[in-house]
């Protein structure tokens, strides 16, 4: 494992009696790209002003490569921040901003220029030096922003929802283009956002917080493949949770949902706990002529809604009892919309009991 | 209707015709008139005569009156200093540090509006009188020279240009801070500024066109007042406005008023031009936005 580059103990904030961040304890590696994955409100930014210096804890400690800067201000902290409306300076020119933290720094004349060069070419921007912000897209902005804050070569860099104002596409080129340059530069990301598929593609390791403390600190495929709350289960991509009553049958977990129906899942995916559930994601259900062969999980069911969506077809199939599952199924060997399942049809839905998840006791709750 | 559906590039000129009609009426006509009557020579009793030979009334009225122009624009100048340094500070009060009262103090800083511009000054008056509250006090317990005197002294006058005006640089100043994205200020922190960097480096550039604007907004009307110095001052601190107003309404003299007040004008123009580039405020107020 890498050093530590940022490490959090115990931090809480306080505004008035609202409590916005709950005992957050997190170490991010050097050269890590960490994310705070959450809904707003959920404490993530006001975690990331702590980091930058912006906001001081309540209580707890922020360390930056091992030294301790709780309290340190902003303009003392080798950390940049990367913000969400880019707040570049409308008076200065693409150059002056970038400029601006090394000048403060005291470094003078040809290496400010090579250096706010190097920068302006790592983001792709060179000619862009004698414009003015407001002459800018939102995307070149972005850029700007990112090359402000990069030029310092901080220890750490915080990006507070940096793409949370372009459009969809641009969004997800950046969202390549961010990763590309956080590996050239080897700089440590702190990233913030309400996008689970941005924090997805880009993250070394995510931490889903809610009501001010994550539920689920792991990798993108373990968050997807395991998560371990249903909040999780909800926010990174869309589930399927099956509640009911918990039994243990050898080496699996059993759910007997209140149709009668009994489905597993493998102790090995994590602990139920006294108030789990099972859960499985939409494209690892499988629909079948009723009758058919399964595949261990099996459900029956009608389907009620059915969009073809071009990779996939979406299906809502209804069991006994109003329970609705959510199936997404690739669109292969099928030239026409024609063999989808239409609504009003019975299907089975079966899933092997390896492929579905374990949600434990809620957290904090 | 018709005629406005058949020529549409009408409705521009129907939308200005009120303001050109207004402006044209009381604005620019008798601005023509009084250019002309600066080239008149002759008396109320006999008659002026229209002649460009009397060019000469502008070297002969600013010879007599160049005191006047010079006391005005030091009056003017003082006041203007005095007023930012009162402006700034409150300003910046109210726009970043005032919270909940913001809308109170704004609503204090306008208030004296609701009282007539005569009535304040020569409230203070009684306010700076040689036994007022202000040095009658001072003056019992021997801290001051018991002849010492503020009222009727280019003090008195200044200060009450000063106070009748500063309203007119607060609130223009106030504007542009209240507009700084408060992000920029964390921004230039977390690029290393301090506390005291970014607000020279990010708060005052971005104040500037609100400087601008309001040190012309007290300017400009300042050093053309006579109300001041009439009723806060002696023959000494007469200002140019003083004279301009003497000319017109009581010697009569419309040419030497005319002309009088034309040099004013092109002194004011002359000197805000020069202030502009000074400032590079044009620059500022398009690329702030």
């Amino acid at each position: 494992m890498a050093d530590v580059d940022v490490r959090l103990v115990n931090v809480t904030k306080k505004f008035g009696d609202q409590t916005a961040v709950d005992g957050i304890t997190l170490d991010v590696s050097d050269g890590e790209f960490f994310t705070l994955l959450g809904p707003s409100g959920c404490g993530k930014t006001t975690t990331l002003r702590m980091i930058g210096g912006f906001e001081q804890p309540t209580s707890g400690l922020i360390e930056l490569k091992g030294e301790d800067v709780t309290f340190l201000p902003a303009h003392q902290r080798d950390v940049n921040t990367v913000f969400q409306s880019y707040a570049l300076f409308p008076h200065l020119t693409i150059f002056e901003n970038v400029a601006f933290g090394l000048r403060r720094s005291g470094i003078k004349g040809g290496e400010v220029t090579r250096r706010v060069g190097e920068a302006l070419e790592l983001v792709q921007l060179v000619g862009f030096e004698q414009r003015y912000p407001a002459q800018l897209s939102g995307g070149q902005a972005q850029r700007v922003a990112l090359a402000r804050a990069l030029v310092n070569r901080p220890a750490v860099l915080l990006l507070d929802e940096p793409l949370g104002a372009l459009d969809l596409k641009l969004r997800k080129q950046m969202g390549i283009e961010l990763k590309r340059i956080q590996r050239e530069v080897g700089i440590t990301f702190i990233y913030v956002t309400h996008d689970q598929e941005e924090a997805m593609t880009m993250s070394d390791r995510i931490a889903v917080m809610n009501k001010g403390r994550y539920e689920q600190l792991a990798g993108p495929e373990t968050l997807y493949e395991r998560p371990a709350t249903r909040f999780v289960a909800g926010f990174v991509g869309a589930s399927n949770l099956l509640e009911g009553r918990i039994g243990s049958e050898g080496d699996q977990w059993t759910v007997t949902l209140p149709s009668g129906s009994t489905i597993r899942a493998p102790k090995s995916l994590g602990d139920i706990g006294a108030t789990g559930a099972i859960g499985v994601r939409p494209e690892k259900l499988s629909l079948l002529e009723p009758g058919q062969e399964s595949k261990g999980n099996a459900l029956e069911g009608v389907v009620v809604d059915t969009s073809y969506l071009g990779v996939i077809t979406q299906y809502v199939v209804e069991g006994a009892g109003g329970l609705r599952l959510l199936v997404s199924e690739q669109n292969v060997d099928r030239t026409t919309r024609n063999d989808t399942w239409r609504p009003g049809e019975r299907v089975t839905l079966t899933w092997r009991p390896e492929h579905g998840f374990v949600v434990g006791d809620a957290v904090g709750a | 209707m018709g005629l406005i559906r058949r020529h549409p590039a009408l409705v521009p000129l129907l939308l200005l015709l009120p303001g050109i009609t207004w402006l044209g009426s009381f604005y620019l006509a008798p601005n023509l008139q009084m250019f002309a009557s600066s080239f008149w020579s002759g008396s109320l009793e006999n008659g002026f005569a229209f002649s460009l030979g009397n060019w000469v009334n502008y070297p002969n009225a600013l010879g007599t009156y160049q005191e006047q122009y010079l006391r005005s624009i030091q009056y003017g100048f003082a006041a203007t200093l005095i007023c930012f340094a009162i402006a700034f500070p409150l300003a910046y009060f109210i726009a970043f540090r005032s919270g909940r009262a913001r809308s109170i103090l704004l609503f204090l800083v306008v208030a004296p509006f609701f009282t007539s511009y005569l009535l304040r000054t020569i409230g203070w008056r009684t306010i700076l009188g040689d036994e007022s509250i202000v040095l009658g006090p001072l003056k019992s317990v021997g801290l001051i020279d018991p002849s010492a005197r503020i009222l009727d002294t280019p003090v008195s006058v200044v200060a009450g240009i000063a106070y009748n005006f500063v309203p007119f640089m607060i609130l223009p100043i106030y504007v542009s801070l209240e507009k700084i994205d408060r992000r920029l200020l964390e921004a230039a922190q977390d690029l290393y500024a301090s506390s005291w960097g970014a607000f020279r480096r990010v708060t005052l550039p971005l104040a500037a066109p609100g400087i601008f604007a309001g040190s012309l907004l007290t300017f400009i009307p300042a050093i053309g007042d006579f109300v001041n110095a009439e009723l806060l001052g002696n023959p000494g601190t007469t200002m140019i406005g003083n004279v301009i107003q003497r000319q017109f309404l009581v010697v009569r003299d419309y040419p030497t008023a005319a002309a009088l007040s034309f040099m004013l004008m092109l002194l004011i123009l002359i000197g805000v031009t020069i202030y502009g580039r000074l400032l590079g405020t044009e620059e500022l107020t398009s690329k702030a936005i």
